[in-house]
């Protein structure tokens, strides 16, 4: 007999007014505009953009307001959101080679080519917290240069690859895509379906694994070869064009992870990589995904395959916010009906054990 | 895929059209002089196009994530035809770059609307990214090695 209990629409919709009430909070301050968020949270926005695998700085903002800042909350929307739109098609691959630089470092080339470039980073503030912030008042605007910025930087990579000593990164474009979106991730995944599972990845997970990777469980010894920050040209072909338009200028932030190889029968020792490449300015989580990227071509480099990030189902079917996030809630639905079956059982072994010690007396007896 | 000397110069305003902000577009076509009248082929239609990267940079192919894109496509009153893709939500601006895109085509019109509409969305955009270029360039590392003892 299956028994349907209703009821609660009340409560709910209350529940859902009072979402709104206190998202809103106090009248008397002024509502958020999505400018603020997008201009002043920029970061919250990068991050959702590329956790919720859509590009659109408003939109983005607006799932972050409507979230109150829930920034799992507002991936979460932002990936409803895309199931509505048709898709085109897909762009050209981006070319990180031909970046507007806004930053770009590197931890294993103190002079190369290009130079340095900080940009804006957190890097080398004390991590006090900043009172002239809670006050109102003007900052000063960046200073200006006339440094040239060079806009075709060469990779660090490059600069290895050229004597052999880093594995080279080759195109392979007569196969196809692998498209999370829409197939099922198959094991063991390649290279492409894994480095999409990444980018669409959390973050808090990733750095978690990249962490645990540094610290012995699965060591890659990296080095951040280089990290840039920057816009690129996404080029697309309308097929009524037959030719490429750039559709979009749009803000990447690319890390490149330098790991030692102790080689293999077939490869002599050499530098192998990691790649990290998000939506926006998201450093922390391009380096994490760098990591994680090359733990996870463990076993086509003939490595031992026995930590946690090197584990391909561990990682990328636990690397999605959203799925991670559905599953765990799921748990507040209701489970009356599971729960009072589990009750009865538990009830009954504990009388089966009660009568078993009950008859084990009396016999000893 | 070859490109003719033509279809160069139209990816080229079709870029520009598409990189631009929605209200630069529309300030420099209400100074247009000569507008024409229109049709649309294709009414604006916002959609996504997946953004694909490369592994190492140079690798292979990835989908990175999609971005929104709208598109449109257009029949002006003297039957040349314009298509319009541009970054984000704006069906105006998809519209409007349709239109453009048209009349770029036509010769009479070409000269007025470059110099009325691209070449100064061009230059906003030029503009946009030199100012960020200058600010980032002033926070590029002068190394100097400090020397200690005398030889």
């Amino acid at each position: 007999m299956y028994v349907a209990v209703k009821g609660g629409e009340k409560a709910i919709e209350n529940s859902q007014r009072l979402l709104a009430d206190e998202r809103r909070g106090d009248r008397h301050v002024n509502e958020v505009t999505l400018q603020q968020i997008d201009g002043q949270l920029s970061l919250a926005v990068d991050r959702v953009m590329t956790e919720g695998s859509l590009y659109d700085r408003e939109l983005a903002a607006l799932a972050v307001k409507q979230a109150r800042g829930d920034l799992i909350e507002a991936v979460f929307l932002l990936r409803a959101y895309r199931t509505t739109l048709p898709r085109f098609g897909a762009s050209e691959p981006i070319d990180t080679g031909r970046m507007a630089i806004r930053r770009r470092i590197s931890a294993t080339y103190k002079d190369l080519p290009g130079g340095q470039i900080l940009g804006a980073s957190f890097d080398y503030t004390h991590r006090l917290l900043d009172f002239t912030l809670a006050a109102d008042g003007e900052r000063p605007e960046g200073e200006l240069s006339d440094h040239v910025i060079d806009n075709e930087m060469p990779r660090v990579v490059e600069l290895l690859d050229r004597d052999g000593m880093m594995e080279a990164e080759l195109p392979a474009d007569d196969e196809p895509v692998a498209d999370l979106t829409r197939d099922s991730i198959q094991f063991p995944a390649g290279r492409d379906a894994r480095l999409q599972a990444l980018a669409r990845g959390d973050e808090g997970f990733l750095l978690a694994l990249g962490y645990s990777n540094q610290r012995g469980f699965g060591n890659t010894h990296p080095f951040a070869g280089e990290i840039r920050v920057g816009e690129v040209a996404v080029e697309f072909v309308p097929e009524e064009l037959g030719f490429a338009i750039e559709v979009a200028e749009i803000t990447v932030t690319e890390c490149q992870m330098i790991n030692q190889f102790q080689g293999s029968a077939t490869q002599p020792p050499q530098f192998t990589r990691g790649y990290g490449l998000t939506f926006g300015y998201c450093e922390r989580k391009a380096m994490a995904m760098s990591l994680v990227d090359r733990s996870l071509r463990a076993s086509e480099l003939g490595e031992d395959v026995n930590a946690p990030v090197q584990d391909q189902e561990f990682v990328l079917y636990h690397a999605d916010n959203v799925e991670a996030s559905g599953f765990v809630q799921h748990l507040k639905l209701p489970h009356y009906i599971d729960f009072q079956s589990e009750l009865v059982i538990i009830r009954r072994i504990r009388e089966q054990i009660e009568r078993n010690r009950g008859a084990h007396q009396e016999a000893a007896e | 895929m070859s490109v003719t000397m033509e279809q160069r110069h139209r990816q080229r305003w079709m870029s520009v059209l598409a990189k631009a902000k929605p209200k630069d577009l529309e300030v420099l076509w209400d100074n247009l002089p000569q507008k024409p009248g229109w049709r649309t082929l294709r009414r604006p239609e916002v959609g996504m196009v997946m953004v694909r990267g490369r592994a190492g940079g140079t690798g292979v192919r990835f989908n990175l994530g999609e971005m929104t894109v709208t598109r449109c496509s257009v029949r002006l009153e003297n039957g040349m035809t314009g298509h319009g893709y541009v970054s984000g939500r704006h069906k105006r601006h998809a519209e409007l770059s349709a239109v453009v895109d048209a009349l770029m085509q036509d010769p009479d019109c070409r000269e007025d609307v470059r110099d009325g509409i691209i070449e100064p969305l061009s230059k906003m955009h030029d503009d946009a990214r030199e100012a960020a270029a200058v600010k980032a360039g002033a926070t590029k590392v002068d190394f100097f090695t400090v020397v200690r003892g005398d030889d």
